[in-house]
């Protein structure tokens, strides 16, 4: 997964066509640990249908709420450099995150 | 394969069991949806458990629960339950993914989650500045404002984690100024914060905000006034509901979703126990979850090995097998072992088992034994006869002539 942060966020993802998914997440934030295999498997399944990114929060907390993040696990899609799907803490199920993947990559 | 216990959630109750059950050499097997630890490690505050007052955390406690479990050889696997087959000998869950595990004994530790208050705004603004989570999203908040909704334990001691972060932190209270739900040392340590603030009598009404939360609307619960305050910030603090849904068509809960357990935490099930918060119980802490799962463990180790040697011995025995109860404390049923010795002394095709009855009080409910001594005969897993009490050599040879 390509480390993104307030330097490379808007080469990486916003300037990035096609699909790309952002994994927002911090150390101290401990669903977000318990998380990381599934996202990372989620991610490594799915090699090359998107650019997989991965935003630790920790020292990027402007950049995170610049795109409507204030909480965490959050994952973010978007398309081409829009936003296009967001899930947070309650709707994050994997299933549903891979019938997003599918559906926006085609 | 098929474990002796199989856990299924690894927060303090599970991992607790399983430090039991793996030191009394069970096979144990913790299934957790993600790392062990549970609401536990998402609580930064841990000054409660005891030996624990100092530089201690949620997350550094539960860290030393699960390497405490793994030290004794339980095995900590992911995966989320969300199917099972509790009857019988063999028990057998099913995790999200497909995965089939099976056991002879297994404790249910899933756990709570917080409530959710359902008001408008809530759903939308979730991950946006509504939070459950104090310590997955307080540095968000840094040098901004937020409230907490509730009063309880958890309510106050996270809103004092938040003062480290936000600018002003405001407690919404139900309650008349002063009454909190909360410990003493907290609400003293709280009210001495000058970076806590208080709303008393109100309750949250709505949550404003574009795409991040910006305000809120509070009522004030006597008179019914509608008040906004702005905010950037929501954090839930207002109770847990069990995660037990899986469990409702299978197991006895209360009302509210909570399992049903003896003091032995025992569920309606032979063989399945509960522990931790998902429980009934009058209080929900990391002690009482650790203190849950270490009963679980010893109970189901009991059931173990009542079922498994009255299984060997009795019901799979290739020749005849006199079972008698007898209890320590009854001299008459020990007497009635030296007779029943001297009685098949010489006799081929039969055996001789003994069962402490207060030892194995499930197996001598389940054949009705109300008397000590009591002798079954038994054959290919059936009772052919029985004698209860005061009986002779002789009645004993009338027996085996069945």
């Amino acid at each position: 997964m390509v480390e993104v942060n307030k330097e490379n966020y808007e080469t990486e993802v916003l300037q990035c066509e096609g699909v790309v998914f952002v994994d927002f997440w911090s150390p101290k934030c401990e669903p977000c640990m318990a998380l990381m295999p599934d996202v990372e498997a989620f991610a490594a399944r799915n090699e090359g249908r998107a650019k997989f990114c991965s935003l630790d929060t920790t020292n990027n907390r402007r950049l995170a709420i610049a795109q409507k993040v204030m909480g965490q696990p959050t994952f973010v899609f978007y398309k081409d450099g829009e936003k296009a799907f967001v899930f947070d803490k309650d709707t994050i199920d994997m299933d549903k995150v891979q019938a997003k993947l599918d559906e926006l990559a085609g | 394969m098929i474990y002796d216990v199989l856990i299924a959630g690894g927060g303090p109750a599970g991992l607790a069991a399983g430090i039991y059950a793996s030191r009394a050499k069970l096979k144990t097997i913790i299934l957790d949806k993600g790392r062990p630890g549970g609401q536990a490690a998402t609580t930064m505050e841990m000054e409660n458990y005891p030996g624990s007052f100092q530089e201690v955390t949620g997350p550094g406690l539960m860290k030393q629960f699960a390497e405490h479990a793994a030290h004794f050889g339980t095995d900590v696997q992911r995966g989320l339950v969300e199917k099972v087959d509790l009857d019988g000998p063999v028990k057998r869950l099913t995790t999200k993914d497909g995965r089939v595990f099976e056991a002879r004994s297994v404790i249910l530790a899933p756990g709570a989650e917080p409530r959710t208050l359902n008001i408008k705004g809530e759903g939308r603004l979730r991950g946006k500045g509504v939070s459950y989570c104090a310590t997955c999203d307080a540095d968000f908040f840094e040098d901004l404002d937020v409230v907490v909704v509730g009063n309880g334990d958890a309510a106050v001691e996270e809103a004092m984690y938040l003062t480290r972060f936000a600018n002003e932190v405001t407690l919404i209270v139900i309650h008349d100024e002063g009454v909190l739900d909360c410990n003493k040392t907290s609400a003293e340590r709280a009210m001495a914060n000058p970076k806590i603030k208080w709303e008393w009598q109100s309750m949250l009404e709505e949550i404003i905000g574009d795409e991040l939360v910006e305000k809120v609307i509070l009522k004030d619960v006597k008179t019914g006034a509608l008040r906004e305050k702005e905010t950037n910030g929501v954090f839930f603090f207002i109770g847990t509901v069990p995660k037990t849904e899986f469990l409702r068509d299978v197991l006895t809960l209360d009302e509210q979703g909570y399992i049903l357990t003896n003091e032995m935490m025992e569920t309606n099930i032979p063989g399945v126990y509960a522990a931790g918060d998902a429980r009934a119980k009058y209080l929900r802490q990391v002690i009482t979850a650790a203190s849950d799962g270490a009963v679980a463990a010893v109970a189901a180790e009991k059931y173990l090995d009542e079922t498994e040697s009255f299984r060997h011995q009795v019901l799979e025995a290739s020749e005849r097998v006199l079972l008698t109860f007898w209890a320590p404390q009854s001299q008459e049923s020990i007497e009635a072992l030296a007779m029943l010795d001297r009685a098949l002394y010489g006799e081929g095709g039969v055996s001789l088992a003994k069962l402490d009855s207060y030892r194995n009080k499930k197996t001598a409910a389940l054949y009705l034994v109300k008397r000590i001594p009591t002798v079954l005969l038994f054959e290919d897993g059936r009772v052919l006869g029985r004698l209860e009490g005061g009986f002779t050599e002789a009645d004993i040879k009338i027996l085996l002539q069945q």
